[in-house]
Order: C-alpha cells, then structure tokens, then sequence
C-alpha cells in the first residue's frame, strides 16, 4: 500500500510537539491524542463556570500548539479533583491527570508567579519536605498571611474552634526516616532537573 | 483478618475522630490494623501539581515500607492473590496510593525513575504487591454486612442519615472501588444496617470543594452550599462522611457558608465509623464525639443517647411519619427479595 504523506510547513512541526509533551509528561497513559471534542468533561465539571477555557477547548488549544494561552489558563487551577470528567470521558481521555500536567509545566515555565493555587501547593508541599506529614496551621498561618490577610479574622475564628476541639495542633510532627526521606525527594528532583535540561519531557 | 494500616496526616488530629472510631469499631468486628511503621504524607493534591518524580517517590516511599512491613514478612496481611492489603480510612489518601502503585505498573519509565529515587533512601518498591484498600471498601465487602449487623446492639432507629461519598473513593475508575463511579449505594446499605433511615441525597458524588476552600472560598461555599441544602432538603439530620477533607469542608466551613449565603444549615458532619460504634453501643465519648464544629448533641438525643455518659438518657420522642413523605431509595437487595 502506498503510504500517504502529509507535508507540515517547519514553521508549524514544533508546535505539534506540544501535544505529545502534554501527553508523555502525564502519567500512566493519558489518551489525550482521542479527544474527539464532546464537551462531555466541562459540561461534568463543578467549576467549569469559572474557567476561561473548558477542558475541551484547552485539548483543542493543546493540539494547535497554542502553548502560551494553554499555561496562561485558569482551567487547571480551578479543577477540585473530583474525577467527573474522567469517568465520564467516552474516549477515557484521562482528563484530571491532563490538568495536573499542566499545572507542573505552568509552574516550571513561569506563568504562576505569586498566584495564590500554586503558592499554596507549595507552602503545603514545603512542610511535608521538612517533616514528612503535613502541618495544617503552619500552612494556614503562611498562606493566609500572605494571600488574603484580610481573611485572617475569619480563618482566625475557625482556628479557635479547630483548637478547642483538639484538631489542630501547633507543632508539627517529623517522621523517624526524615534523612531518607529528603535522600529520595532530592533524587526525585535530581533526576527531574536533568531531565529538563536534555528535554526528557516524559519525566515532568 | 489482620490488615496494614495507613491513617494519614488528616486522622492524626484534625480527623481523630475518625481514627478514634475506625479503631473502636475494628475492635468490635475483630479485625486488626496494623499501623504502617513512620509512614509519611501521601501528597495530597498538592505535591502532583509541583513534581511529578517528587510526588511518586514520597508515595511510594509509603508502598515500599508497606512491602517491606507486610508482604516480605507474610504475616497475616495478604489478600488471597498474595498481595498486601494496606487500608486507608482517608480518600485522598487512598487515590493517591492506590493510582500510584496503578500507574507504576503500567509505565515503566515513571517506574524505574520512581525507584531509582527511593534507592536513595534505601528502598525499594515492586508496582503491585500492596493492595491499597478504602476502609469503607473493605468493611463492606470483607466483614459484609451481616457480621455488621449481628454486632448492632443499639440500632439507630429514626435517624435519618444523607450518606456522602465525595469524590476519590468512586473516580477514577481504577479498579477495586465502590459498585459505581456516580451512584454508588454501599454507605447506604451500611447505614441502613445499622437501623438508620437513608435518606435520598442525589448529590452525594459530588465535590465537597477540596482544597478551594483554602485558594478560592467562594468557588467552594458554593460547592458546599448545594450539599448542605440537598440534605436538608431531604431532611436529614446528619451527613455521614468517609473522608476528612469532606467532613472539614461541610464541618469547619458550614458557619463561613451560612455567613457567605444568609443561610441557616444546621447539619452535624460525622464520619460512618461513630455511626457504626453509636449502633454497635459504645460510649459516643470512645467515638470522637464533640470534635465536630456542628455539634451532634441533637441527633445523639433523637437516638436517645446522650452526648456524655453520665448524663441522664433524653426523653423518648417518637417521630411523626408524614403520608405525603419524599421518596425513599431502595436498595438493590431489596429489589431482589421482592423480585
């Protein structure tokens, strides 16, 4: 059989590769590649009102290479992880998992500077690294502080209820294997930067 | 039945009440739980949206130890496929676990890297060995509601109970979860053996608001609104949860979401396993009672038990059942009887 050959004008091949980044950097296996464009994962999705792009216009955009205006998007930032799309995906186009993808490559190519959602994993993320659990009043206190001080007389009412029925504590707790602990991660992160540097995209 | 125990962070003082009761009622039923050795955090959906390689590792840090802890020894936990079961009382906690060791069999490259890390800190974890299980998963299917039932001492007659899922324990789809990703009925048939009255709750798969309520509030009063109003549409007069960031939300926040929307929900959060020690009769104090912001004191009363022991029982007020009532669900057994 004879094959066909579609000619792509170089201009518009590196754009192309977006796709496939987005889909290699996710992982398990993503199917993004069988969008088939339904709309079924916005019209599923509990904060589809505030986004700016549904998740299916994002996947268009992805495909088009429109990668500025895809990292730009709120769309990942305001997904609550409530799994309805993927479940309901006709092509289980693992979309959840697309969204976290893009929440990484946000972060790392520099267009969430001082925003409040990714700070926030940060700050959550930046205790479990120091003790190994998580500790809900250090990161009240810093990302409150920080993002909506304004807030801080109603989150300050709701700390004294956590504390007087003994649910919030005020020192953190450090896991035995804390060493070993900051060992793996700072491998984890060793290999991420290595693979960032020789464009191994599968890794991020 | 011995199984691995995983708590997570949650269940160690904002959720105690859940770990306080999970405890309880494993010791009622007889099953052990063998708590994992310096387990760490699971990442919740945090650390994946940060570093991919990072987020596995500190998961899987968590799956090698259960390996080590109770597949390599063979003591007692392992399923009848030979794996290790590793039950987790927390959803977050569960999907992240259970995704991660599904996802580390099914791409290699993530699982070479994953535990080229974990090599580091001397570990090492082969992608399905632990059988991470949902507590509620697991007292359903393996204890089944019989055994349940034949520990019922103090049914919760009258109480009507809106049973919640959430989100993680029914989606995504990776095998082992409840019977349906969107209309699951297993809480119910718990509920319901335990001589409570279920209640309808149409929205009970829906988003609690997860970590929103930290980033953007008003995205998630809102999600809490509608499942606050649901209930009390049905007239519920608690809301049974399966997961700490779901009773936090509907809990800690349902005073903010009154403020927020000039409302007056007044719904006590509790979590299945104090409704599962109320009816098996232990003390509600043994249970975690009193740690929730709403307090449950109205509900204990209509079940005629009293928030504190030493407190004299309350008066018996017989519920006046209405003729034009809403409609019940029924449950899929039942539908098999009358078949």
């Amino acid at each position: 059989m004879e094959e066909i050959t579609v000619s792509i004008p170089d201009t518009v091949k590196p754009k192309l590769r977006f796709l496939e980044e987005v889909s290699a950097a996710t992982p398990g296996v993503s199917r993004l590649e069988m969008c088939i464009q339904c709309g079924t994962c916005g019209g599923s999705c509990p904060s589809g009102a505030d986004m700016d792009h549904t998740p299916r216009a994002l996947f268009a955009m992805i495909r088009a290479g429109m990668r500025d205006d895809v990292l730009q998007s709120n769309a990942p930032w305001y997904c609550v992880s409530c799994y309805y799309c993927m479940v309901r995906c006709p092509q289980e186009v693992h979309v959840t998992d697309l969204m976290y993808t893009l929440k990484r490559m946000a972060i790392r190519e520099g267009y969430t500077d001082h925003e409040a959602a990714p700070d926030f994993s940060q700050t959550f993320i930046g205790y479990v690294e120091q003790y190994g659990r998580s500790f809900e009043l250090g990161l009240a206190t810093r990302f409150h502080l920080a993002h909506s001080p304004l807030r801080k007389v109603g989150i300050g009412t709701l700390a004294l209820d956590m504390f007087a029925r003994d649910r919030l504590s005020f020192v953190p707790t450090r896991i035995k294997g804390m060493d070993g602990l900051h060992a793996i991660l700072e491998k984890a992160k060793a290999i991420t930067r290595d693979a960032e540097l020789t464009g191994g995209t599968q890794l991020l | 039945m011995k199984y691995g125990y995983y708590p997570g962070c949650s269940l160690e003082r904002n959720a105690a009440a859940y770990d306080i009761s999970t405890r309880a009622v494993a010791r009622t039923l007889g099953f052990e739980l063998d708590e994992l050795d310096d387990w760490n955090c699971c990442g919740a959906t945090e650390y994946i949206a940060i570093n991919k390689l990072a987020a596995y590792s500190l998961i899987g840090r968590n799956l090698a130890l259960a390996q080590q802890q109770f597949h390599a020894n063979g003591n007692g936990h392992l399923a009848a496929d030979g794996r290790a079961q590793l039950i987790a009382p927390c959803s977050a906690c569960f999907l992240n676990l259970r995704k991660a060791d599904r996802y580390l069999q099914e791409d290699a490259k993530l699982r070479d890297t994953t535990n080229e890390a974990l090599a580091a800190g001397g570990l090492h974890y082969d992608p399905g060995t632990v059988f991470v299980r949902h507590l509620l998963e697991m007292i359903v299917n393996d204890v089944g509601y019989d055994e349940v039932k034949r520990h019922v001492t103090k049914p919760l007659n009258g109480l009507r109970v809106a049973s919640y899922y959430g989100c993680l324990l029914v989606r995504p789809r990776l095998g082992g979860e409840l019977s349906d990703a969107e209309y699951p009925t297993e809480l119910e048939s718990l509920t319901k053996t335990l001589g409570a009255e279920v209640v309808d709750f149409p929205l009970k798969t829906h988003c609690c608001g997860g970590h929103m309520t930290q980033i953007s509030a008003e995205v998630a009063y809102e999600l809490i609104r509608r499942l606050l109003q649901n209930a009390t549409e049905y007239r519920a007069d608690v809301i049974v949860t399966i997961c700490p960031m779901c009773q936090l939300n509907l809990d800690a926040y349902q005073t903010r979401v009154n403020q927020h929307f000039g409302t007056n929900f007044n719904l006590p959060i509790l979590y299945f396993t104090q409704l599962m020690g109320l009816a098996f009769g232990l003390e509600p104090k043994t249970l975690g009672f009193g740690k929730e912001i709403v307090s449950a004191e109205n509900a204990l009363i209509k079940i005629q038990r009293s928030p504190e022991s030493a407190a004299a029982p309350a008066p018996s007020r017989p519920r006046k059942k209405k003729e034009e009532g809403l409609p019940m669900p029924r449950m899929p057994e039942d539908e098999e009887v009358t078949a």
